[in-house]
């Protein structure tokens, strides 16, 4: 290997919640401030996928930038001065946290993946004990087609990690968002019921990322439902390997 | 006869509930004595009063708002009582009572007494509060002070809100229960 061919990655100087650190010009905040030991809270983040600033938990304070933006998409540069945990963004988190309980019909006392999930997970960290915003209870279909899976749009927060991981990871490309807004929905290609898709390999990855109840294996009661993410890091590690 | 009166007053009542949330509150045991001597319960399905008094300390409220009757309670609670505390996933979040709430109440009165029944099907008119529109948490009806999730909130995390509350302390009842548990 020829190493005058390789580039020197650029070494840049932040401050995160006070704290000096180094990163690389091509990492996130969320990257840097995770090496340096400052946890940002993420629900649709998930090593091994290619990040979307979907759920926006991960909002962050920039010195000099009157806007919140998001850890995941957000690149570090020189003299950053970052703050991941002012009392702003305590409550906007929190917010946005009961946004999208409320949005849906979140009932963990009989979803399958009570005890395993994520977002139930966030409000117990968020210190969320009630949503001050007003339930939706809006009517979403569940989708049982699949012989193996099942998709409940009622548990669903949109954090595409499962369209990712099909797409990016199983390369088949099964699921995909259709709708604007609140009316977003997963759909299976062309908005076929999921057990009539030509495409989907029944893969089940999309079932291990998902962070809550909606997408699950059939078969599991109440609180039986507990996720396997391991397999993803482990993927996209081999793979860089070989690339 | 006069140190008796200066307890605390304790109610609890359920709405739209199952009974789980008091049977989690039974299920502090031994610690029972301890909380009935500290308070007076004056009103609660577990003792005898059927008026809901005035001048409460402590309203412990199990169960969603779903019914004409349970928005009234509500109110009265609210104004005969200094602090009012949200008991269990029904009250905080609607939980599953809320489950109905994509449907019309027709629709669900008509799939129980109708669809369902073998015999005289029809909607009950004697004896049954109608139904509102949608079961609510009870912080959409009335204002709440304290939120314990949990279905049922464990006894333990009970236990330390009402002994927190006696003392005047604050409780981070995240750490003690989460919504479902």
């Amino acid at each position: 290997m020829n190493m005058s061919t390789l580039a020197t990655p650029q070494v840049i100087t932040l401050q995160i919640d006070g704290q000096d650190v180094s990163a690389r010009a091509d990492e996130s905040i969320l990257d840097v401030a995770r090496e340096n030991g400052i946890d940002i809270p993420t629900m649709c983040h998930l090593d091994g996928l290619d990040p979307v600033g979907a759920c926006r938990l991960c909002l962050i304070e920039i010195e000099g930038t009157p806007k919140l933006l998001p850890a995941c998409m957000t690149y570090a540069e020189e003299g950053m001065r970052v703050l991941t945990d002012s009392p702003r963004l305590q409550k906007y988190r929190r917010t946005i946290l009961e946004l999208i309980f409320a949005e849906r019909n979140h009932v963990c006392s009989v979803c399958v993946s009570n005890g395993h999930c994520e977002l139930q997970n966030m409000a117990v960290k968020l210190g969320v004990s009630h949503v001050t915003v007003a339930y939706r209870y809006p009517k979403m279909e569940v989708d049982s087609s699949h012989d193996r899976f099942r998709l409940d749009h009622n548990r669903c927060i949109l954090c595409t990690r499962c369209v990712r991981v099909c797409d990016a990871v199983e390369g088949a490309h099964t699921k995909d968002v259709m709708g604007r807004g609140v009316l977003s929905a997963i759909i299976h290609d062309l908005n076929e019921p999921w057990g009539d898709s030509d495409t989907c390999t029944s893969c089940g990855k999309c079932v291990h990322v998902c962070p809550t109840g909606a997408l699950v294996e059939k078969g599991t009661a109440s609180s039986e439902m507990a996720k396997r993410t391991q397999f993803l890091p482990y993927l996209t590690r081999m793979r860089e390997h070989h690339s | 006869m006069s140190s008796e009166t200066a307890k605390p007053k304790v109610a609890t009542i359920w709405l739209d509930g199952c009974s789980g949330c008091h049977m989690s509150l039974l299920d502090t045991d031994e610690r029972l004595v301890d909380l009935v001597n500290a308070v007076d319960v004056i009103y609660s399905p577990i003792v005898d009063p059927k008026q809901f008094p005035e001048d409460v300390t402590v309203t412990l409220v199990e169960g969603a708002v779903s019914s004409e009757h349970d928005r009234e309670m509500a109110l009265i609670i609210r104004k005969n009582s200094k602090l009012v505390v949200s008991l269990g996933d029904c009250a905080v979040t609607g939980n599953v009572p809320a489950m109905r709430n994509a449907f019309k109440t027709t629709e669900l009165l008509d799939r129980a007494y109708k669809e369902n029944a073998a015999h005289n099907a029809k909607h009950p008119t004697v004896g049954l509060s109608p139904l509102i529109e949608k079961a609510q948490p009870l912080h959409a009806v009335i204002d709440v002070d304290l939120f314990l999730p949990g279905c049922p909130p464990p006894a333990d995390a009970i236990f330390t809100l009402i002994t927190d509350i006696l003392a005047g302390r604050e409780t981070q009842v995240t750490e003690l229960t989460r919504f479902g548990r």
